[in-house]
């Protein structure tokens, strides 16, 4: 193959063998999980949305959904935090273990999980008759926290955390519909970071975002995630391949394939999987 | 064959990108072909045309890498398709150097066709068959996504980098004998180390197959693997 027999010699010492080189270097390392999902299924009445789905989803890490429209992704990462409860006729079975504790065990406080994990959603919903600061101290409020100054530097650590701290902190007494729909994007994020969950669930969280304040959020997540564990789900496969460090693909209810995100992109091991991220569908 | 694309226009550039690369494969092979004709038959009419007609393989590749940039730009293909396209990417440089090879080897001619013949001409156009078959059976692999012929090729190289030595040892054997054949035995040997290194574009053509199909580098490996 190489003309130069003096460079071939050399080469083929630091050469790894053929063992060695087809050894996929993304393969999930062992890592600390903080979700362990067993045998999840989530039934709406008769209609069985999610069909037993098990992964482990890793500290620290940002683990993306993707599918098509009505795979079960959004239904999925609500039953994360106990959010599909709010919806009638909603079943479900399995186990979802966080940091080892049942969140469907008998005895789990659905609001501490929901404090754990916390959630952000498609459309920017700050309180609409809350100020700035209100809104991102709201669930300290509602537990009947008092202590100003403590208040204060939640409201101030939390805007920073969601990188708004430097737009915001001249304003925090304005509504917080009055900001824009990105900046109100990050207000959520703010809130849901200021009862300092683990895990942080993101539905669509850029859907309704133009680009600019797209790559604002994402930018975001690459931050977040030094301190918390992010679940995403996303319908812009770019932003998943971006954003991730696993990904896990739905399709009819199923988790068809799940694992690391540079993997999935380059050479998925699942013909669904390549079809779907290829755009040959249907 | 992968099923059609939801989005029609993409799924057709991906079509013409496969389409014009096997045209520049084909137009690359003739080059040679000719190059190496235009020596044995000491031809040098058509060995100018065959530097001519390298203007056309340098517009091919300007044409291909261009095609492959705007669907890399405009469709952000994942997977296969992102495979396909990087593939066509290494593919077109190869070509395009096989084409400079054969402006190479007809250069050469040219000069040797000015001197009477040193030798009669028997190893080199049989290095160029072989170097040929490898750029037909490599773009053939591309073609079908055929990996076992993609290794085939990568093994045939073997006899090309046999015969560039045995060509080297015979001109070197001229040239000690006497020193007036060094300029053409040293134009000789010249042309035995194009098609040497056409043979090394045709394997690597054939090893972006394999990644092309597997998503697996065998590239720069000691030995080539049997089976993928």
């Amino acid at each position: 193959m190489n003309e130069n027999l003096a460079v071939d010699e050399e080469r083929d010492m630091s050469e790894p063998s053929l063992s060695e080189y087809s050894e996929p270097m993304d393969q999930p390392q062992p890592e600390e999980t903080r979700i362990e999902v067993q045998g999840l299924s989530v039934h709406y009445g008769k209609t069985k949305a999610v069909k037993n789905v098990s992964l482990s989803i890793k500290s620290r890490k940002v683990t993306a959904i993707i599918g098509p429209s009505g795979c079960g992704k959004s239904t999925f990462i609500r039953c994360l935090n106990r959010m599909h409860e709010v919806t009638p006729g909603a079943r479900v079975e399995g186990k979802v273990l966080l940091d080892g504790v049942d969140l469907y065990g008998p005895g789990t406080d659905p609001v501490e999980v929901r404090r754990k994990v916390g959630m952000v959603f498609q459309k920017p919903n700050p309180f609409p008759t809350m100020s700035i600061r209100d809104n991102v101290i709201a669930g300290f409020r509602l537990n009947g926290m008092r202590d100003r100054r403590l208040l204060e530097e939640k409201v101030e650590k939390s805007l920073h955390m969601a990188a708004l701290w430097d737009e915001v902190k001249d304003q925090l007494h304005q509504p917080g519909t009055s900001l824009s729909g990105g900046q109100q994007q990050r207000l959520c994020i703010a809130r849901a970071l200021a009862v300092e969950p683990e895990v942080l669930l993101m539905d669509e969280p850029c859907s309704a975002l133009d680009p600019i304040a797209t790559a604002k959020i994402e930018e975001l997540i690459h931050e977040l995630k030094e301190s918390v564990t992010i679940v995403i789900v996303t319908h812009n496969m770019q932003q998943a391949a971006r954003v991730s460090d696993f990904t896990a693909f739905f399709y009819m209810g199923e988790l068809v394939e799940f694992g690391v995100t540079s993997k999935i992109f380059t050479n998925p091991d699942k013909r669904q999987t390549e079809d779907y991220i290829t755009g040959r569908f249907g | 064959m992968l099923s059609q694309h939801t989005d029609k226009k993409y799924g057709e550039d991906l079509k013409k990108l496969r389409e014009d690369i096997l045209y520049m494969g084909g137009l690359v092979e003739d080059q040679i072909q000719k190059a190496v004709s235009s020596l044995v038959e000491r031809d040098s009419k058509l060995a100018e045309t065959i530097i001519q007609r390298d203007h056309e393989v340098n517009r091919l590749d300007v044409e291909i890498d261009d095609l492959c940039i705007q669907l890399l730009a405009l469709h952000q293909p994942a997977a296969r398709d992102l495979r396909f396209i990087t593939t066509a990417l290494k593919i077109t440089t190869d070509l395009e150097r096989i084409g400079d090879m054969a402006v190479n080897i007809c250069e050469r001619a040219l000069e040797l066709n000015e001197e009477p013949q040193l030798k009669p001409y028997i190893d080199i156009p049989r290095m160029a068959r072989i170097s040929e078959n490898m750029i037909r059976e490599s773009l053939d692999a591309f073609v079908r996504e055929d990996t076992s012929l993609a290794l085939k090729v990568c093994k045939e190289d073997q006899e090309v980098d046999d015969l560039n030595s045995q060509i080297f040892r015979e001109t070197i054997s001229f040239m000690i004998e006497d020193p007036h054949t060094v300029s053409r035995a040293m134009k000789i040997s010249s042309i035995s180390k194009y098609l040497e290194r056409i043979g090394d574009h045709a394997t690597n053509i054939a090893e972006m197959v394999v990644f092309m199909v597997k998503g697996k580098s065998i590239r720069h490996m000691k030995d080539i693997p049997q089976t993928i």
